[in-house]
């Protein structure tokens, strides 16, 4: 049961050889026994669980099941969940009842999804390994001691050792797209606006995006179905349709036009990483597929240009907890400023801290041009890149990441060489275009992820070239061993 | 650009942010070597290049001036650390 898709799962519910019930008794009765080798999830909602399963099945009785009926997922802890904590993986929120449902979460509620639980993801999301988690790291279920990416690495460990079917996930600079890589699973970030903010803790507004984190491109085509859509409380939402990203996974790759950047083949990405990405091409190539070199010149600028915009936004977003409304409060404070410096101090990590202290430093009076200002100057340079590339090919491939997960605690301490892992990731982000990892192989028994990028709102091509190289390979299908 | 203690002191002050003592030289080095890494933007020519704040240039959605949402004044205090007869309770402020 563990193994199966959420496809399959759907399937399983429909013709009755399962309940939901049933099925997520066993999902919780394996994360009880299981998860304390990963980490994964930070709250475990059983009783919610069991009680939306329930009320699935009587739906299902009554002959009203939708597509997602009674199936199990996981939510990040970054989504607000009401009446359940929702920590963002922070000491700020770890008292931290949400009095509201996130857009992402009430969609899912609304299509009779079950919530199993909420997943570990770094602090705040600022991080690419999950160690900034207050509650200690998620571990990759390919090797314990290494790290599952992040900022969503609970998400992805939980999915690639079957501890969900599937998961939400956000995606700032890479947040979906890297734990995705380096756990062998499939992971998409929409475009820019396609899916609310809407109860999505912010960390970076501009660059923020929520999207699905599953085994399969089709199992991400239904839960885009359920979680992308207009949201008039995101004021930075898009008034768009919403196709059936199901309807068009099977269509032919035949003259598919495939652009490779040469700034994503540089010789700073492991080899075996590297010879994956390639055989992966050939794949595409026997699929119909044509490929040709393109260049994305100012790929280079995007980390420096990024780690001022997202601190930026993130140092104004976090000014919001001061101790006053909600969140963590420091014992006996003498007065207000004390109040404010001390529960921040208190309440925030070194990673968080780091990176507020750059925003303000980005903001501060003198500075605002030379850093802010180039940046997003500089994020038009990227963008156009993007959109150059764009007009002369259909999806644009490459490594997701460069290196295949590292140790745990091997890059905590230089952020410089951590922030480094989101390079093939992080330029996306900046240009808003949709981007999605799949797996294609290993590095030394680690799972190496493929990147396919698309043009602003072409998230059914990249799910369909996904789905139609899941259908030819069985990448996707590995699963660790002791799973 | 590197940073000496005195600026991060300055910028800790400003984000309101309590930074223990004996960490102030390791944030002085890491933040020093973030701003490292982000002065590579300062080798290009950027002067004729429009700044970019949304990917697809949207501008923020306007809406009827009405009154949409009711008072839930009690239930989002619920999560408050400290409140008195419906307001948020801090030190005193004004001696």
């Amino acid at each position: 049961m563990f193994t199966k898709t959420l496809a399959e799962l759907a399937q399983g519910l429909a013709s009755g050889d399962f309940s939901s019930v049933e099925l997520t008794r066993a999902y919780l009765d394996r994360i009880n026994t299981e998860d304390s080798r990963y980490n994964s999830y930070i709250s475990v909602t059983e009783e919610q669980a069991m009680a939306q399963a329930k009320a699935a099945d009587e739906v299902r009785a009554k002959g009203d099941a939708g597509a997602f009926t009674g199936l199990p997922i996981a939510h990040k802890d970054i989504f607000c969940t009401q009446g359940v904590r929702t920590s963002c993986g922070s000491k700020m929120l770890d008292n931290f009842v949400s009095p509201y449902d996130a857009t992402v979460v009430n969609n899912f509620n609304q299509a009779g999804a079950v919530m199993l639980g909420k997943t570990n993801m770094d602090e705040f999301a600022m991080g690419s390994s999950n160690e900034s988690s207050f509650y200690g790291p998620a571990r990759n279920p390919w090797d314990t001691e290494r790290v599952p990416g992040g900022s969503s690495g609970g998400s992805a460990a939980a999915v690639a050792a079957q501890l969900a079917p599937a998961a939400t996930g956000t995606d700032t600079g890479g947040s979906i797209r890297q734990p995705a890589a380096l756990c062998g699973i499939t992971g998409i970030k929409p475009t820019y606006g396609r899916v609310s903010r809407y109860g999505m803790v912010a960390f970076a507004s501009s660059l923020d995006q929520g999207g699905p984190m599953t085994r399969t491109a089709e199992d991400a085509a239904m839960m885009l179905n359920v979680m992308a859509g207009f949201d008039a409380k995101d004021s930075t939402s898009l008034e768009r349709e919403v196709p059936d990203y199901t309807l068009t996974l099977n269509e032919s790759l035949k003259g598919l036009k495939i652009g490779l950047p040469k700034e994503f083949f540089s010789d700073d990405i492991d080899p075996q990483v590297a010879q994956q990405v390639q055989n992966a091409i050939k794949e595409y190539e026997a699929l119909g597929a044509t490929v040709k070199e393109i260049s994305l010149p100012n790929t280079h600028l995007a980390i420096p240009a990024y780690y001022i915009i997202a601190p930026a936004e993130a140092s104004s977003n976090l000014s919001r907890f001061d101790g006053v409304r909600y969140g963590y409060r420091c014992e006996n404070p003498v007065n207000l400023e004390d109040l404010y410096k001390r529960s921040r101090g208190e309440g925030f990590g070194p990673e968080v801290k780091r990176r507020i202290l750059v925003g303000t430093y980005a903001l501060s009076e003198g500075f605002y041009d030379a850093y802010y200002k180039k940046a997003l100057q500089i994020r038009r340079l990227i963008q156009q890149d993007y959109v150059n590339a764009l007009s002369e090919v259909d999806i644009i491939m490459g490594p997701t990441t460069p290196h295949p997960a590292f140790k745990l605690g091997e890059k905590t301490s230089d952020p410089v060489s951590m922030y480094m892992e989101d390079i093939f990731t992080i330029s996306l982000n900046l240009a808003g275009m949709p981007g999605m990892s799949i797996p294609c192989g290993f590095a030394n028994g680690l799972p190496v992820g493929l990147q396919l990028i698309g043009n602003y709102f072409a998230e059914e091509r990249l799910l369909n070239a996904a789905h139609q190289f899941q259908q030819a390979t069985e990448w996707h299908c590995q699963a660790p061993a002791g799973i | 650009m590197a940073l000496d203690r005195s600026d991060v002191e300055k910028i800790a002050h400003l984000a309101r942010l309590q930074i223990a003592e004996q960490d102030i030289p390791e944030y002085t080095e890491n933040l020093s070597s973030i701003l490292e890494l982000v002065d590579q933007m300062q080798a290009v020519d950027t002067a004729e290049i429009t700044p970019m704040a949304h990917p697809l240039d949207a501008v923020q959605r306007l809406r009827t001036d009405a009154v949409t949402e009711g008072n839930q004044r009690d239930h989002l205090q619920t999560v408050a650390p400290a409140v008195e007869a419906g307001l948020f309770q801090v030190p005193k402020v004004i001696e």
